[in-house]
């Protein structure tokens, strides 16, 4: 993992000074809302319904145990004890006070966490797939490109006052576990023909009310290059990128209105400028950067199976069920990655309480050499236990209620804080996600079911990614009553895909019925081993829209 | 409004002209670019010098070949969130090797300044009377860069390779 040096913490201390000024200036009047608004925002602070919000970015999802340890501290001290995980792997603590913003920062920046760019319209945290460096399938662990891309975009002076807020996502492997198109720049790692790894960059992806899969303008970018062609595409973007109405300012619209061909062309121009020189990413720093991924110290000899975990899987249906769903293959034998499910029956996705979070560092450093993972789905991963410490830590996880196992199946939903605490929402996201938990709590009937990811959003700004969810639900406001539009199909991964719209939105109350019937017409038609997305595939929403809409 | 130089307030020696008012002689003239285009041989001819206020929607190709004519040019920021110029002000620096004044106009923020330096701009109209302490402040509150940007600065990836 990596590690500040005196430079990073230097910035990192400075920048929590400023803010200190900054919230002093208000309270003290010499700043009025309007001019304070964003420079709040661009350090994570936002003002919600009933309190402020700060946001706590977690770089490409990767957190230390001591680092967890401080989150909780936050949750416990400035707030009320818990804290929630959000799509794009950061932490938000949703009932902080204003006067204890600078003293919270001043306490996480002691373990090297901020909310710098967590808001505004800045480039905002980096986020990676969160198996890197330990999926089996991957070309390159693309946090080192991350954490260099992290320093580079912070307090960057050209690009902290772009026309909208830009997510960058970088990917290391074939299998995409980051919903790299649903960003506004994102870099794939990819082989060129001579075998160098290189990136294959993607621009102009986006939910919201426009929502846009991003396109490919590069097939293959040399690493070092990887600066300035960020550069070229950011100084694109702030000249040209639209500032005469917030909907249409992300670069999604831009190239859209452009052109892919044009705004690569005008990229691509302007990277022949500036290429090379000082945007060139010394080999020197790669590899100082790269020494601190290196793998831990992996037992060689870790068994594949002991009789113990043999025992505990033939006998315990619970911990079978939990090896299939929340265990993965890992690079390194004997070895395997376990993902931490916060989505328990009736609970808020992403939420976890300070004690938690507590439980998970400590088990991070008995079993996972103190290293844990954020998923964009709102989960934690512990990413390198020893497959003969799985029955230990399931013991441990499961009292915690951290041992759910529904990993990608159908109560592991994705929700936005929606109406419950956010401005900026229609309807309520958190109630329907655990009214679906509490329908399908049948764990053996959710395995039956198999893979089904179900995003919720409480208004047209996604942030529940209901556009790419097998079953996308979204809040609307209909005459000041909660209504929810549903969609099907859609798919956030390397065959991303949009939802299609099922029909007409429907009332609160029937929105847990139309996901089961959905879920009932799926299992009639549904042909050998197929997921939920195949056979919708095969069949097409007509089966689903019939059904919903006969009985409506 | 107090015009910020090189971190001190001073005297503006700049006369403004709006569009449609006569061209005064021999006083140093900062003038819109729309004037500029349509008068740029009278303007020559007053053999003073010439500032430019450029709208930050401009291209800069098109204004590249006067560059060397001008001794001030201000970039505008019309709301303090509309960033174009500091892109501007970078080219103007960087890819156009202009050496003269840079002067940021319109709404600019004490908490911009440091940005504003970065990106190449020498003065600020600030309508603050603190605007030298602002300035201070404001300059010293970070003091390690991770970019290169207009001003030099040697970045934290130069320092870490030294």
């Amino acid at each position: 993992m990596y590690r500040y040096d005196s430079y990073d913490q230097k910035i990192l201390d400075q920048r929590v000074e400023q803010f200190r000024d900054q919230v002093r200036r208000r309270i003290a009047g010499e700043l009025t809302e309007e001019e304070f608004r964003p420079l709040r925002l661009r350090n994570g602070l936002y003002l919600q319904l009933h309190a402020y919000m700060l946001r706590i970015a977690v770089p490409y999802g990767t957190l230390s145990a001591d680092q967890m340890r401080g989150l909780a501290h936050v949750a416990r001290r400035y707030d009320k004890g818990f804290g929630h995980f959000t799509t794009r792997t950061n932490m938000q603590f949703h009932w902080i006070k204003l006067e204890d913003v600078p003293d919270a920062l001043a306490d996480l920046a002691k373990v090297q966490l901020h909310g710098i760019q967590t808001s505004g319209n800045s480039v905002r945290n980096i986020t990676a797939d969160h198996w890197a460096g330990i999926a089996p399938d991957e070309i390159e662990d693309p946090r080192i490109w991350c954490e260099i891309v992290r320093q580079w975009t912070t307090l960057h002076p050209e690009f902290s006052w772009l026309p909208r807020k830009f997510k960058i996502a970088i990917g290391g492997s074939p299998h995409d576990r980051a919903a790299l198109r649903i960003h506004d720049l994102a870099f794939q790692m990819r082989r060129n023909d001579a075998g160098e790894a290189g990136f294959e960059v993607m621009v102009g992806g986006g939910l919201g009310r426009t929502p846009i899969l991003a396109k490919t303008i590069r097939e293959f970018l040399p690493k070092r290059h990887l600066f300035s062609y960020i550069e070229a595409v950011l100084r694109v973007y702030n000249q040209l990128g639209r500032r005469d109405n917030m909907w249409k300012a992300r670069i999604k619209i831009l190239v859209h209105e452009l052109g892919t061909e044009k705004f690569r062309e005008l990229v691509e121009a302007e990277w022949e400028q500036i290429k090379g020189g000082a945007l060139e990413v010394p080999e020197s720093e790669v590899a100082r950067i790269a020494a601190q991924f290196t793998p831990p110290p992996y037992d060689a000899d870790a068994p594949t199976f002991t009789p113990e975990f043999d025992a505990l899987r033939l006998n315990d249906v619970g911990f079978a069920r939990w090896l299939k769903t929340n265990v993965a293959g890992h690079k390194q034998p004997g070895h395997a990655i376990v993902t931490v499910s916060l989505k328990p029956e009736g609970g808020t996705p992403g939420d976890i309480t300070a004690e938690q979070m507590d439980a998970v560092a400590e088990l991070a450093e008995r079993y996972s050499f103190g290293e844990i993972r954020l998923t964009h789905t709102q989960n934690v991963v512990l990413p390198h236990v020893r497959r003969a410490d799985l029955p230990a830590l399931w013991r441990a996880l499961s009292p915690l209620g951290l041992a759910v196992p529904n990993i990608g199946l159908a109560t592991d939903i994705i929700a936005c804080p929606g109406l419950d605490y956010c401005s900026l929402a229609n309807a309520r996201s958190i109630p329907i996600a655990q009214q679906i938990t509490r329908r399908f709590n049948d764990l053996a009937r959710v395995h039956d079911i198999g893979e089904l990811k179900i995003k919720i959003s409480g208004c047209i700004n996604a942030c529940g990614h209901h556009h790419v969810g097998h079953i996308g639900i979204l809040g609307v406001d209909k005459n000041g009553e909660e209504f929810y539009q549903i969609t099907l199909g859609g798919s956030e991964d390397e065959n991303a895909r949009l939802g299609t719209i099922l029909g007409a939105a429907l009332p609160a109350g029937k929105v847990v019925d139309a996901v089961e019937t959905i879920v009932e017409t799926f299992l009639a038609l549904r042909r050998d081993g197929e997921r939920f997305l195949d056979t919708y595939r095969r069949i097409g929403i007509a089966p689903f829209k019939e059904r919903i809409y006969a009985t409506a | 409004m107090p015009l910020l130089k090189d971190g001190q307030v001073v005297a503006d020696p700049w006369r403004v002209v709006a569009d449609g008012e006569p061209l005064p002689p021999a006083v140093p003239l900062l003038v819109p670019f729309a004037r500029w285009q349509t008068e740029r041989d009278a303007l020559i001819r007053r053999n003073a010098p010439i500032g430019v206020r450029l709208p930050n929607t401009l291209d800069l190709a098109q204004v590249a070949p006067d560059l060397p004519l001008f001794e001030l040019i201000a970039l505008e920021f019309p709301k303090f969130v509309d960033g174009r110029a500091f892109s501007q002000a970078r080219l103007l620096r960087e890819r156009y090797g202009y050496r003269n004044e840079l002067r940021a106009v319109g709404n600019v923020l004490r908490d911009q300044l440091q940005f504003m330096h970065r990106c190449g701009f020498d003065a600020f109209e600030i309508a603050s009377p603190n605007a030298v302490e602002w300035c201070q402040a404001a300059m010293a509150e970070i003091d390690v860069f991770y970019q290169p940007a207009a001003d030099g600065a040697r970045t934290v990836f130069e320092r870490r390779t030294a």
